[in-house]
């Protein structure tokens, strides 16, 4: 809550799903001046990672929640003293910082406007501009806040708990504060508590795993589970981040979930190219933009997907749901290794090439800037993944769930192909040859099905019809 | 055996090794027609001569010097400090001359320093130290700080026997209150061994001389409560590192308790090694109980609040048995 003089920052909501983030990396240091919508800090959620911009402007007076920290969201951070700002105007400051990221994220406003009469109902869950109402009243104290001295484990505790493979939480402490004394795991494992032998699987989860948030979906318990090993030699060791835990868990669910089948499609892309060739110019020229396949291979999906809707839907318990929009998921790897996002593109049957253009390189742009929000990441119906630009040929993508399909586009290759004319010649031509990959979920989508819907798919980029787009 | 106290075993001791072995003889101010300050040498001029049993003048360094030149010509020396403080004036023949001798030129320098040390009776600022931990910073000293009557005996004779500088601490408030059975035979204890004092399993407390008994008490008040452990470490140079890493790895919790003062006292020696070689042995930080670093007071109820009390230990105490 702001006090007369002074501003306080507020973990942001990120979304409607998110309930907590993790900072990760703090843009100013205490006594620093900011300025309002200058970045402040980075934090991470499981969906995203994103820069935090300052409410007001002023000096950064103190921070409450330190790097590597996760705090729910309304948990107050950091206080921000606005420069000599008198106190009707200090009040009026703080907004949300979401307002601020949300605003901020106006390239792609177009796409997010056309969202809200798009969506179904069954998405009615509040909208983004719930977001705003999240922040103002100081929230109680997270609940883990109060653990600090039970949190610290002594030197023989945690010793005693690597050996017989305890999770300490799991220990009743009787010290100050509620640590875990030495007596109380000699206790505990006297008692039972501990399994003899090493048993990963049947190990609770490590501690340091942020708790979730009982709204999530469950889990399979295969990612967190086990405890992991002391290092070896010759190993280094280091947390996963929220991110990478989120992939690790998204990923390994889907597998678990769908039936997943991938098809290989060879495509002769000689139109497209020479259809990209042609209007990459006037694209520049006009718009300013810069075209890449990418668009061109997307507008083609989106349009081939109105033909074959069952690529665009969802198993719902025994229900098969179909989408009337196309949520379109571009997969993103961010630099350095450091994890993969799938922004969403909403509402792409309405857009047209140009249009779809501007909108990748919008989010994409977004999403290596950390300026993507967690809203940014969900809602996709099918996703398109592009690792064709390091040069792969093939691939076998996981789905992200809960669509039922993902296309892979693999890297444009001149390749010697036979070639019929008219009259049923046959010659050794060269092609610019392109593989596209879908992997389907069989639960929903049968071969054939699937086949036809990549037939047409190729059928319209060999035919690539400028006017059409 | 016969009961003695702490001060009759020093001079039985000291006076056995004198019957047995030529070579020793005694040193100090007031040592042989008056007896001593503390009375210990008392009848010794008479039973050994003026020449075993000599009265020096007012000069440590003479005292310390000579001694030094008498045992590298193969004599026995036991000096007496008529107070454990007036020390600092032989430090150079001690620290500089006999602590290196033996590095410099390879020849042995058997003297023993006696060291009437601590407070407690309102001795003041020059009566009442416990310099040890200086002196335990000098290689090529040892330095041994008996607890018990035939500690003090045993001690005394192995402080003899041994080829370099031995320190022998011996504490005043000891002298006539602590009465235990002691050997009339000769014996030895050796230097650098320490010992378990009480056994207990929930806190160790490392301690010397009069602290022992401080400590003592504070046990046995907290009996019923906490089981504690009471390591005495007898040599302070060298100090028993094993005993005390035995008992730390068993408790999981110690304290250092010392009658010198805190900064750079001997305890932090020890609280370091704890750290360094049985840190995941802790369960709580390694606590010192020591006096203030002021000098000693004379006045009786500062010097009450100065030296560790058993109150003091036992708030220590409590404070880890809570951690």
């Amino acid at each position: 809550m702001a006090t007369e003089t002074a501003v306080d920052v507020v973990m942001p909501q990120m979304g409607v799903s998110v309930s907590e983030g993790t900072i990760t990396k703090w843009l100013k240091s205490v006594g620093e001046e900011i300025s309002a919508d200058e970045p402040l800090l980075e934090i991470s959620t499981d969906k995203v990672d994103t820069e935090v911009p300052s409410p007001a402007t002023g000096t950064l007076q103190e921070i409450l929640s330190q790097e590597g920290e996760t705090v729910a969201v309304g948990t107050k951070i950091a206080v921000i003293s606005p420069e000599g700002a008198p106190a009707a105007e200090a009040a009026d400051v703080p907004e949300p910082a979401t307002a601020q990221a949300a605003a901020e994220s106006e390239d792609a406003s177009g796409a997010e406007g056309e969202t809200a009469t798009a969506e179904p109902a069954q998405e009615a869950e509040p909208g983004p501009a719930e977001t705003a109402e999240a922040r103002p009243s100081p929230q109680p104290p997270p609940a883990g806040d109060g653990r600090g001295d039970k949190a610290f484990v002594s030197p023989v505790v945690g010793r005693i708990a690597a050996e017989h493979s305890v999770d300490v939480t799991q220990v009743e402490g009787t010290g100050r504060g509620g640590r875990v004394t030495k007596k109380d795991i000699l206790a505990f494992i006297d008692s039972g508590g501990a399994k003899e032998t090493p048993a990963p699987a049947q190990e609770p989860a490590p501690p340091e795993a942020p708790a979730k948030p009982a709204e999530r979906a469950p889990e399979p318990a295969t990612v967190q589970a086990a405890t992991p090993a002391a290092p070896q030699a010759g190993e280094t060791v280091e947390p996963m981040t929220p991110m990478r835990k989120g992939i690790a868990e998204h990923m390994r669910r889907s597998l678990d979930t769908a039936a997943h089948v991938t098809t290989t499609f060879e495509v002769d892309m000689a139109r497209v190219v020479a259809a990209r060739e042609k209007l990459k110019r006037e694209f520049q020229e006009k718009h300013g933009v810069k075209l890449t396949y990418l668009p061109l291979i997307a507008r083609a999906t989106i349009d081939t997907i109105g033909d074959w809707p069952w690529m665009n839907a969802e198993v719902r318990g025994d229900s098969i749901v179909v989408k009337q929009y196309v949520n379109l998921g571009i997969a993103v790897a961010l630099e350095g290794g450091k994890g993969l996002i799938v922004p969403v593109i909403k509402s792409t049957e309405g857009l047209n090439l140009l249009g779809l253009t501007r909108a990748i390189i919008a989010i994409a742009d977004r999403a290596r800037s950390k300026k993507l929000l967690p809203d940014d990441v969900q809602g996709g119906t099918f996703t398109i993944t592009n690792p064709g630009g390091f040069g792969a040929i093939h691939g076998t993508p996981i789905i992200s769930q809960p669509q039922v399909a993902i296309l892979d586009v693999e890297a444009l290759v001149k390749r010697p192909v036979v070639v019929t004319d008219d009259d049923g010649n046959d010659s050794i031509a060269i092609r610019p040859m392109m593989n596209l990959c879908l992997s389907y979920d069989h639960r929903l989508v049968d071969g054939a099905y699937a086949a036809q819907f990549m037939r047409d798919l190729r059928e319209r980029l060999q035919t690539w019809d400028e006017s059409a787009y | 055996m016969a009961v003695k106290t702490y001060l009759q075993a020093i001079s039985d001791g000291l006076r056995q090794e004198m019957q047995r072995d030529k070579r020793v003889y005694v040193i100090g101010e007031d040592i042989g027609v008056y007896g001593g300050a503390f009375k210990v040498t008392q009848g010794f001029q008479e039973e050994f001569g003026a020449w075993r049993v000599i009265d020096a003048p007012l000069s440590e360094t003479a005292i310390v010097g000579s001694c030094t030149g008498a045992a590298i010509m193969g004599l026995r020396p036991v000096a007496e400090m008529q107070f454990a403080d007036f020390i600092s004036c032989a430090w150079d023949q001690l620290v500089t001359v006999a602590a290196k001798q033996r590095y410099r030129a390879g020849t042995a320098v058997p003297i023993v320093v006696r060291l009437p040390s601590g407070g407690g009776f309102s001795g003041g600022p020059f009566h009442s130290q416990n310099p040890e931990s200086s002196f335990a910073h000098i290689p090529g000293l040892k330095i041994v700080c008996p607890a018990t009557p035939a500690d003090a005996k045993g001690l005394l004779v192995s402080a003899i026997e041994d080829p370099n500088p031995v320190l022998y601490f011996e504490h005043k408030h000891l002298y006539r209150r602590i009465k235990d059975e002691v050997p009339d035979e000769r014996y030895t204890v050796p230097l650098g061994k320490a010992r378990v004092h009480r056994e207990g399993d929930d806190v160790t407390v490392v301690t010397w001389g009069a602290m022992v008994y401080t400590a003592d008490e504070a046990a046995k008040q907290l009996e019923s409560d906490l089981s504690v452990e009471i390591v005495d470490l007898r040599s302070l140079s060298p100090w028993d590192k094993e005993a005390v890493l035995t008992s730390v790895e068993k408790t999981s919790r110690a304290l250092v308790l010392h009658e010198d003062t805190r900064t750079g006292g001997f305890g932090a020696e020890i609280v370091a090694t704890i750290m360094e070689e049985s840190f995941e042995s802790l369960d709580a930080p390694v606590k010192r109980v020591a006096a203030p670093d002021t000098p000693v007071p004379f006045s009786p109820p500062l010097e009450k609040k100065f030296i560790p009390q058993v109150e003091d230990v036992l708030a220590g105490l409590r404070d880890l048995a809570e951690y």
